[in-house]
C-alpha cells in the first residue's frame, strides 16, 4: 500500500490533503470536525491585526452548468472577523490535540515590518507547523493594500517575505495570487525572499453572475454586488498551469508547492502531484459535500499510486513535469485521426455538426438502409480531438496515433523564417 | 347461485372515483423538468425529431426549458402541432420520439420527451397569451367537418393564415377522440375543452356543434357554401365479433363505454360489470380494461386472438393495464355469448397458436363469466355521411394526396377517415398538412 506520509517544506502531515484557508478552516468547531474525518491539515482562515474586520451578509455566487452545481464558486468574505486572540487559542488547542496533523496558520498583516513582527511571535506560540504569507486574496482587503495588492507586485513579495524569514522559525509558505500576467514573477520573488514553499493558486477576480432583475453583479449585497474571487472546479485548468510553470522553471525548480485550485477528487490531486505539487489544498469541495470528501482522496490516491507502482508522495511529483513543454518542442509530423466505434454510436450527430459547422468537415453524415451513420473522413481529419470530446458516450470516438516518421518542430520547419540553420 | 347479471353505478366512493380518475401521470415540477432537459443532448439531426409524425423539433424545445425560455419552448412545439398539449398527454412515445431518443439506444432510458412537452405547453396554456397571431382576413371561408384533433389542427392554421373557419361537429361537444375516446386519467380536468379554447382564441373559428354531415347538411351544401372543404370525419362505425349472442344485455363497444364514462362528470353514474371482458388488443381495449377497473370491476380480463408482440397497445399500455389488476390472455378467439334472461352471463373462447407463421385456432375452448363484455375490435370509417362516389375510397377510406386532397377539387381530409397510423399526431398533422394545401390552392386559385 502506498506511503501518503507528506513531509512539506518542514511540515509532516499523514497525507498531503489538506483544507485551505477559507471559511471551513475559521474556527476550533470545523477544523476539530475536518480533522477527525480525516485530512492531514489545516491552514487556518488568515488571521489580521485587530480590530477585526467586519463581513457582509450574502458572500458567495455559483457559477452552475447545465444542472452541475458550483462548478464554479466565487466570494466576497474576506480574513477572519473573529478576534485575534480568540483564534490564536483555538490553535494551539486543535495543534495540541492533533499533533500528527499539518496546522498552518495564513496570516495578512498591513505592508509594515512592524505589524509583521508583532503577530509572528503570538503565531509561534501556539506551536502551529508554519505559515502561509496570503499575498492573493484579490476583493476587499486588496483594496486596503493587502492580499493580492502584495502579491501582484513582486518587490513587495520578496520584501515581506524577507522580514517574515528574519523574525520566524516557522517554515514560510507564500501564497501566490493568479491575478498577474506571469506567475514567475512573484514566485520567484519569494524564491529571492528566503520563503520554504508557495502555494497556488489563490481566487480569480470574478463577476461569477449577474442578478438580471436586481441588475447586479452576484452575489447581491442590499441591490449592490462587487466583484470576488473564483474558485472551484473551473479553474482548475488555470490553476495546474501556472504550478506545472513554477515546477518546471528552472530558477524555481524544486521548491515546494502546495497545489491549490479546484482539487476535488484523487484524480484531480494526482494531477496536482504530476504536475509538480508536494500537498494539495481544497476548499470548495469540501464546502459542497462537507468533509467526508477526503475518504475517496485518500483511498483513491492510494490505489491508483499502487497500480502505477508509486510508492510515496515524492515518487509521484512533478512525475509529468519532464513532458511539460513549450509549444515549439511539439513534433509536428505527429499525426492522430479519429476512429468511430460504430457499434457503440448512438446516433446523435454531435460529432458531425461540430465538425461540420466548426471545424474540418471530417465527419460525413449518411443514410444507409434509412439508419443513421457517421463516418470520418480521413483525409480531413486534423486530428482536433473536438468528436471526441462532444460524444456523450465513453470511448465511443477514440483518437488513433499513426505511424510517425521522424521529429519536426517549429524551430526547424520550412515555414518557419526564423528557423535555426540545419 | 344469482343469475341476474352484476352491473352497477357507483361501486366506489366518491372519494375514490376522484383519486381513480385523476391525472394518471401528473405534471413535472420544474425541478424536474429541469434536470430532465439537462439529459437531452441537443443531438443533431435529432432521431426523435423523424419519429414524430408532426415533426416538432424536440432538442430545440428542450433547450428551451433547459435555460428557462419557456415561451420560446413552448412556440417551437406548437408551430409543429398546436395541439402538443393533448399529444403531449396521449402519444405513445415509446414507439415515437422516445423510442427513437439516443438515451435509449445508451441506457435504455430516454428523456421524457413527452412529459416535458407537457411542461412547456401547460405554460403556455396557463400563461393565457396566444403565440401566433392571425393575419389579416382574408374573406376565404373554409367548413371543416369534425372538431377532432384533425380538424382542429387544420382550422388553427388557417386562422393563422387570416381565412375564416367554420367547423360543425355531430356530437354535443368539440374534440372528437380527445373528449370522447380517451381515458378519462390521459386528460383530466376538461383538459380537451381547455385546449380547444387555447386554439379557437386567435380568432376566425366557429364551432357548430350537434351539426351532423349527411343528416344535417351534406357535402354538395358545403361545397356550394364555402371556398374549401376539409373533412375529418373520423371513424363512425364499430367492428363487430360476428359471434353468436352479440345482441345480449351487458355487451357493448368499448368506445361507447368510454364516451359515456367522459360525458359523466365523476364517473359514479357510470354501469360497470362486476366481472368485465374487454376484447381486443388496442389502446382503445386497454382504456376500456383499466376504466372499467377503476370504476371497480372486480375482475376484468383482456382477451386478444393473438399473441401480446402482435397487440397495437404497446408494451408500456400493456403493463400500464397490468398494474391497474387487468389480466391479459392472448391467443384467444371469441366464439360464443351465452346468457340468461337476454343478458349475457358468459363468453366461450377458443385457444390458438401460430402454425407456420399463421395463427389458428385449434386449441380447445374455455369460458369466462361475464356480467358485461366490452367489444374493441377495432373501428371502421362509414362512407354514408358522404354522397354516394362524391370521393375516391381507398382501402376503405378517404383516398387523398400527401397534402390531404381528395379527388374533388377544393375538397380536402385528413385523420382517422384517411389511410394511415390511427394516432392523435398523426391527425394533427394531416390537418395541419391539409391547411397548408388549402391556403396555397386557394392562393393559387385567386390568382395572385
Amino acid at each position: 500500500m502506498a506511503d501518503l506520509r507528506s513531509l512539506f517544506a518542514g511540515i509532516r502531515s499523514p497525507n498531503p490533503f489538506w483544507l485551505a484557508s477559507a471559511p471551513p478552516t475559521d474556527k476550533d468547531y470545523n477544523v476539530r470536525r475536518a480533522l477527525a474525518a480525516g485530512w492531514g491539515g489545516v491552514v487556518w482562515k488568515t488571521l489580521g491585526e485587530d480590530p477585526p474586520v467586519v463581513n457582509v451578509s450574502s458572500r458567495y455566487g455559483a457559477f452552475n452548468y447545465n444542472g452541475d452545481r458550483l462548478v464554479g464558486l466565487n466570494n466576497i468574505e474576506l480574513i477572519t472577523d473573529r478576534p485575534l486572540a480568540v483564534n490564536l487559542a483555538e490553535i494551539k488547542s486543535v495543534k495540541r490535540d492533533y499533533p500528527d496533523r499539518a496546522i498552518v496558520v495564513s496570516l495578512m498583516v498591513p505592508c509594515v515590518e512592524e505589524s509583521w513582527k508583532r503577530i509572528l511571535p503570538l503565531v509561534e506560540e501556539t506551536g502551529a507547523d508554519g505559515i502561509e504569507l496570503n499575498f492573493g486574496c484579490p476583493h476587499g482587503m486588496s483594496e486596503r493594500n493587502m492580499g493580492s495588492a502584495v502579491g501582484q507586485v513582486p518587490e513587495y513579495v520578496e520584501m515581506v517575505t524577507r522580514w517574515v524569514k528574519q523574525n520566524t522559525r516557522m517554515p514560510t509558505i507564500v501564497k501566490l495570487t493568479p491575478n498577474i500576467t506571469d506567475i514567475m514573477q512573484p514566485a520567484g520573488a519569494a524564491l529571492r525572499g528566503g520563503a520554504d514553499a508557495v502555494s497556488l493558486i489563490n481566487t480569480i477576480q470574478s463577476v461569477v453572475a449577474v442578478d438580471l432583475d436586481a441588475m447586479a453583479p452576484m452575489p447581491v449585497v442590499g441591490g449592490l454586488g462587487t466583484h470576488g474571487g473564483y474558485c472551484g472546479p473551473a479553474v482548475k485548468p488555470i490553476a495546474l498551469r501556472m504550478v506545472g510553470e513554477i515546477a518546471r522553471n528552472a530558477v524555481t525548480r524544486g521548491l515546494p508547492i502546495s497545489g491549490i485550485g479546484g482539487i476535488s477528487t484523487w484524480r484531480d490531486a494526482a494531477e496536482f502531484l504530476v504536475m509538480g505539487a508536494g500537498t494539495l489544498q481544497v476548499c470548495t469541495a469540501a464546502m459542497h459535500y462537507g468533509f467526508r470528501i477526503v475518504e475517496d482522496m485518500i483511498t483513491g490516491l492510494s490505489n491508483w499510486m499502487d497500480q502505477k507502482g508509486f510508492a510515496t508522495i515524492d515518487d509521484v511529483t512533478g512525475r509529468a513535469i519532464p513532458n511539460f513543454v513549450n509549444w515549439n518542442q511539439l513534433n509536428l509530423k505527429f499525426r492522430t485521426l479519429a476512429k468511430i466505434d460504430q457499434d457503440a454510436c448512438i446516433k446523435c450527430g454531435l460529432c458531425h455538426i461540430a465538425c461540420e459547422d466548426t471545424s474540418h468537415q471530417a465527419i460525413a453524415k449518411l443514410h444507409i438502409d434509412s439508419a443513421r451513420r457517421y463516418e470520418v473522413i480521413d483525409e480531413e481529419c486534423v486530428g482536433c480531438n473536438l468528436c471526441a470530446h462532444v460524444c456523450p458516450v465513453d470511448d465511443c470516438i477514440t483518437m488513433v496515433p499513426q505511424p510517425v516518421e521522424g521529429v519536426l518542430t517549429w524551430p526547424h520547419h520550412p515555414n518557419n523564417p526564423a528557423r535555426a540553420a540545419e | 347461485m344469482d343469475s341476474r347479471p352484476d352491473i352497477a353505478a357507483n361501486r366506489l366512493s366518491s372519494e375514490c372515483l376522484a383519486i381513480n380518475f385523476a391525472d394518471a401521470h401528473p405534471p413535472l415540477t420544474r425541478g424536474q423538468a429541469s434536470i430532465e432537459a439537462d439529459r437531452c443532448y441537443f443531438c443533431y439531426d435529432a432521431p426523435c425529431v423523424e419519429a414524430c409524425p408532426t415533426g416538432i423539433d424536440i432538442p430545440g424545445f428542450i433547450r428551451g426549458i433547459a435555460t428557462g425560455n419557456l415561451a420560446g419552448a413552448a412556440r417551437t412545439i406548437l408551430a409543429s402541432n398546436i395541439l402538443g398539449g393533448s399529444c403531449a398527454r396521449v402519444c405513445p412515445t415509446e414507439i415515437l420520439c422516445e423510442g427513437a431518443c439516443v438515451r435509449t439506444a445508451q441506457e435504455e432510458k430516454p428523456v421524457v420527451i413527452g412529459a416535458l412537452q407537457r411542461h412547456a405547453t401547460d405554460w403556455q396554456m396557463h400563461a393565457g397569451t396566444q403565440p401566433f397571431p392571425r393575419a389579416a382576413e382574408t374573406g376565404r371561408r373554409i367548413a371543416i367537418v369534425g372538431a377532432g384533433p384533425a380538424g382542429l389542427a387544420c382550422a388553427h392554421r388557417l386562422a393563422m393564415y387570416g381565412h375564416t373557419v367554420t367547423i360543425l361537429d355531430a356530437r354535443p361537444r368539440a374534440g372528437g377522440l380527445n373528449e370522447y375516446g380517451i381515458a378519462a386519467y390521459k386528460v383530466p380536468d376538461d383538459f380537451a375543452q381547455h385546449e380547444i379554447d387555447f386554439i379557437t382564441a386567435i380568432g376566425g373559428i366557429t364551432i357548430e356543434t350537434g351539426r351532423m354531415l349527411g343528416r344535417d347538411v351534406t357535402l354538395a351544401d358545403l361545397e356550394a357554401a364555402y371556398d374549401a372543404v376539409f373533412l375529418a370525419i373520423g371513424q363512425a362505425g364499430v367492428r363487430a365479433l360476428g359471434i353468436a349472442g352479440e345482441d345480449l344485455d351487458g355487451v357493448l363497444n368499448a368506445v361507447d363505454f368510454i364516451a359515456g364514462l367522459r360525458a359523466s362528470t365523476t364517473g359514479a353514474d357510470v354501469p360497470v360489470g362486476r366481472r368485465v371482458v374487454v376484447i381486443g388488443g388496442g389502446n382503445t381495449a386497454i382504456d376500456a380494461a383499466v376504466q372499467a377497473r377503476r370504476l371497480g370491476a372486480e375482475e376484468v380480463t383482456l382477451v386478444y386472438r393473438r399473441g401480446a408482440e402482435t397487440m397495437s397497445a404497446t408494451s408500456v399500455e400493456q403493463a400500464w393495464a397490468q398494474t391497474n389488476g387487468v389480466a391479459i390472455r392472448t391467443w384467444a378467439a371469441p366464439q360464443r355469448l351465452d346468457g340468461t334472461n337476454g343478458a349475457v352471463r358468459s363468453i366461450t373462447f377458443t385457444g390458438g397458436r401460430l402454425l407456420e407463421g399463421r395463427p389458428v385456432h385449434d386449441q380447445g375452448t374455455f369460458t369466462l363469466e361475464a356480467d358485461m363484455v366490452l367489444k374493441a375490435v377495432g373501428q371502421l370509417f362509414l362512407p354514408d355521411p358522404l354522397d354516394r362516389g362524391a370521393l375516391a375510397i381507398e382501402n376503405g377510406r378517404i383516398a387523398v394526396d400527401a397534402q390531404g386532397r381528395t379527388t374533388r377539387r377544393f375538397v380536402y381530409a385528413g385523420g382517422d377517415c384517411t389511410p394511415g397510423d390511427d394516432l392523435t399526431v398523426v391527425a394533427v398533422r394531416d390537418g395541419r398538412n391539409a391547411a397548408e394545401a388549402i391556403h396555397a390552392d386557394l392562393t393559387e386559385a385567386t390568382g395572385a
